[in-house]
């Protein structure tokens, strides 16, 4: 026993003196200084703009696809499984919203600390409510998503997600067909189900459609404990338990880590961040529609979370700012009349997917390890060290990431 | 237990079907206000060729993912689209070759060759560039990072088919009247589409085979599936291997988007979209890395389809197809016939 703890002090020491400290970007000086100027940056900023612009409203939709990422940088980044059904969890979301927060349910007469008054039509829950039901049924649909993909390995496990995702779909689609009894259906299908109940706190009031500002310091708030819950998450025994198994599943499982609870963990987690944003998304629309939960929303967001830097949490909340921002902001606002102003004849969103996927592939081009790489990665990464000095670092991560995990930060 | 398990799973729309049609019988008509009721499995014996030919052009695009993810464990995205792109150029290419439905029939079939060839070597081209640009710079990058290049390429060629053909289907002439009745088979009526489509595949699937185990070429690309590093050592360009694979799967791609064209007689630019999902879902099916296993799975889900098209109606047949995938996934971890990949050697 103690050799082998003399042993590994060795090869500690050796990687020490290996390894050059890794490059710190953000140190602990972040977190003490600047993310408490950013958080009041992000605080005051819609005093800037006019209350509905079209900034706002990019920024809103930015902030809510921030959440996603981060749920699904829990799954893919994390626990290493990659997860091409995102979507399901955005739709069960929304469809939270659309059961429990409009006059969807017309035979039901349900309202609990709603604006909606008692007896009104419909099930008619306060907003936070429905979160916690999302965030429960999300939960619920992750472990089930997760169980077939067990005992997979692998990119199988994409497909078996990525089916899901299109089963949910493919119901949320047809729901209209689906007759629960009393002419109650499942869902309204393409035709959606709108005239959802606006957020309601008691003592701030109800949230307008015209007024931006208030929709936007609630996905602030949701975004700023999202953070702070995936970084503790992250450092705690469970996030370590995912890393360890991404990083080697033999091994992991090995020195006990229990790989069914840790996974199926993994895709509840993450669901319930989907969940959650999804909430949001389909209040802010105001609209559920069945014809929103495709397969290119999945991979948008993977987008997101692998552009940004697959597995950090500052990477990952960036990328989907830049992508939502492109995505919404940039290509149908800002950029849209450039042809015309060069003459040409064409509006630039006829291009749109196009320069979406011209940009993507350019960023990956230029930096494949995305944007803002989570620590142990540029670790891995860095060109100086040997193989076998690599693989020391992955077998010793406990202090490498002791390193990473105290500096602070949202590294 | 799994095995038996996943032949009753694969047998159970086609024999609940047969046994439907047996018992309850199926409506094809009226005759003097009364409704025509056979009790036989024609209709069935008709959904299973039609899904026979479906599933050709699936398999042709299958084998292009397979081959993609046994050589470099890609999902190639942009494969779908490299599908529509070989459709839009073999419509392109006939309609500048002036063939119609009024030029005579010599005169389709040695065009149609001519379409055929370039169309595939156009294709391959593409998707061999797309390598060279898109996935090449990435080969020592964390793993998931040449997956979103290919989404972007995706989206690329998305956007080209748009600017091309604009953003509904567009109808084209109807070169080999693939509706034409050629011959029976105990009642069940095969037309010249389902005889084109299955008739293309086979060579293809055939030549492809010959050319993957018995050339030298071929071997190469084998042996970096199996060991890239040991392969560079024995000599070989791992590179060019890599290269080759995507010119094989594009060019099969390409075949398949002409046959499509022929087949459905309308072209999309999002037709790539549901065809790669399809083939890809083919190619884990059958077992990833695996030519006949691709071949098989495009198969079952061109059958899988066809019977949820027209018994379920099409709007549940994605949903049939993905239970499919998830009952084989679970039930045999590997695909139908096993994976060749690098891990499982």
């Amino acid at each position: 026993m103690n050799e082998l703890r003399a042993q590994i002090n060795e090869w500690r020491e050796a990687i020490a003196q290996r390894i050059p400290a890794a490059p710190r970007v953000i140190g602990g000086r972040w977190s003490r200084v600047f993310a408490p100027a950013a958080l009041a940056f992000m605080i005051v900023l819609p005093f800037f703009f006019s209350s509905a612009s079209g900034f706002m409203n990019a920024t809103i939709i930015a902030l809510a696809y921030v959440v996603m990422a981060l749920g699904l940088n829990v799954v893919v980044g994390f626990a290493g499984l990659l997860d091409l059904g995102y979507v399901a969890f955005y739709a069960f979301g929304a469809y939270a919203v659309g059961w429990f927060g409009s006059s969807f349910f017309f035979n039901a007469h349900v309202s609990v600390l709603s604006s909606v008054a008692a007896g009104s039509i419909g099930i008619h829950l306060n907003f936070v409510l429905i979160l916690i039901c999302a965030m429960i049924v999300t939960s619920i649909a992750g472990v089930i998503i997760g169980l077939p993909t067990l005992r997979l390995r692998g990119d199988y496990i994409a497909i078996v997600t990525l089916a899901f995702g299109e089963i949910i779909g493919t119901l949320a689609v047809n729901g209209s067909d689906i007759h629960l009894g009393g002419g109650q259906t499942l869902t309204a299908g393409s035709l959606g189900i709108s005239a959802l109940d606006l957020p309601y706190f008691p003592g701030v009031g109800k949230f307008g459609l015209l007024s931006l500002r208030p929709w936007y310091w609630l996905i602030l708030t949701i975004v700023v404990i999202v953070l702070f819950v995936v970084r503790r998450i992250r450092d705690s025994r469970l996030g370590r338990a995912w890393i360890a198994l991404r990083e080697d599943e033999i091994a992991a499982v090995s020195m006990g880590i229990p790989l069914v609870k840790t996974k199926l963990l993994a895709y509840a987690i993450g669901g319930a961040f989907g969940g959650v944003s999804g909430v949001f998304l389909a209040d802010f629309n105001q609209t559920v529609n069945a014809s929103q939960f495709q397969f290119t929303f999945s991979i948008f967001v993977l987008s997101m979370v692998i552009l940004g830097g697959l597995g950090s949490i500052a990477g990952t909340a960036l990328g989907a700012l830049a992508l939502s921002y492109i995505n919404y902001y940039l290509i149908p606002d800002v950029l849209n009349t450039v042809p015309h102003d060069l003459g040409l004849n064409f509006d630039l969103t006829d291009l749109s997917i196009g320069i979406f996927g011209f940009l993507l592939v350019l960023v990956m081009v230029l930096r494949p390890q995305g944007l803002f790489p989570e620590q142990r990665r540029r670790l891995e990464l860095a060109g100086t060290v040997a193989s076998e000095q690599t693989e020391l670092a992955g077998a010793g991560s406990a202090s490498v990431t002791g390193g990473g995990g105290t500096g602070g930060g949202f590294g | 237990m799994g095995s038996w398990g996943l032949i009753i799973a694969l047998l159970a729309l086609p024999v609940y079907y047969g046994l439907h049609d047996l018992i309850h019988g199926y409506q094809t008509g009226f005759i003097n206000g009364h409704a025509v009721i056979h009790h036989d499995l024609t209709l069935l014996g008709f959904n299973l060729l039609e899904g026979l030919s479906n599933g050709a052009i699936w398999a042709l695009i299958a084998i292009g993912y397979t081959l993609v993810y046994g050589i470099i464990e890609l999902i190639n995205f942009a494969h779908g689209d490299v599908f529509m792109i070989g459709s839009f150029t073999s419509v392109a290419l006939w309609g500048a070759l002036g063939i119609t439905v009024a030029t005579g029939p010599l005169g389709v079939i040695v065009g149609l060759v001519v379409v055929l060839i370039v169309t595939m070597l156009i294709s391959g081209s593409l998707n061999v560039l797309i390598e060279r640009v898109a996935y090449r710079p990435l080969r020592n990058a964390p793993k998931l990072a040449p997956l979103i290049t290919a989404v972007g390429f995706s989206f690329v060629l998305q956007n080209v088919g748009l600017l091309w053909n604009g953003g509904n289907p567009v109808s084209v002439s109807d070169l080999v009247r693939q509706g034409d009745k050629l011959f029976n088979i105990s009642g069940v009526t095969v037309h010249r589409g389902d005889v084109l489509a299955i008739g293309l595949m086979i060579p293809l699937v055939l030549g492809l085979s010959w050319f993957v185990n018995r050339t030298a070429p071929g071997r190469a690309m084998r042996a970096t599936a199996q060991d890239p590093e040991a392969a560079r050592l024995m000599g070989i360009n791992v590179d060019h291997a890599i290269s080759l694979a995507f010119m094989l799967g594009g060019m099969l791609a390409g075949a398949a988007g002409l046959v499509y064209a022929l087949y459905e007689n309308n072209v999309w630019y999002f037709q790539g979209f549901q065809a790669g999902l399809f083939a890809f879902t083919a190619a884990v099916m059958g077992g990833i890395g695996n030519v006949r296993g691709a071949v098989l799975g495009g198969l079952i889900i061109g059958i899988a389809q066809q019977l949820a098209d027209f018994r379920l109606g099409a709007q549940w047949t994605e949903a049939v197809i993905f239970v499919y995938l998830i009952l084989v996934m679970v039930l045999r971890p590997r695909g139908l016939l096993g994976e060749v990949t690098r891990e499982a050697g």
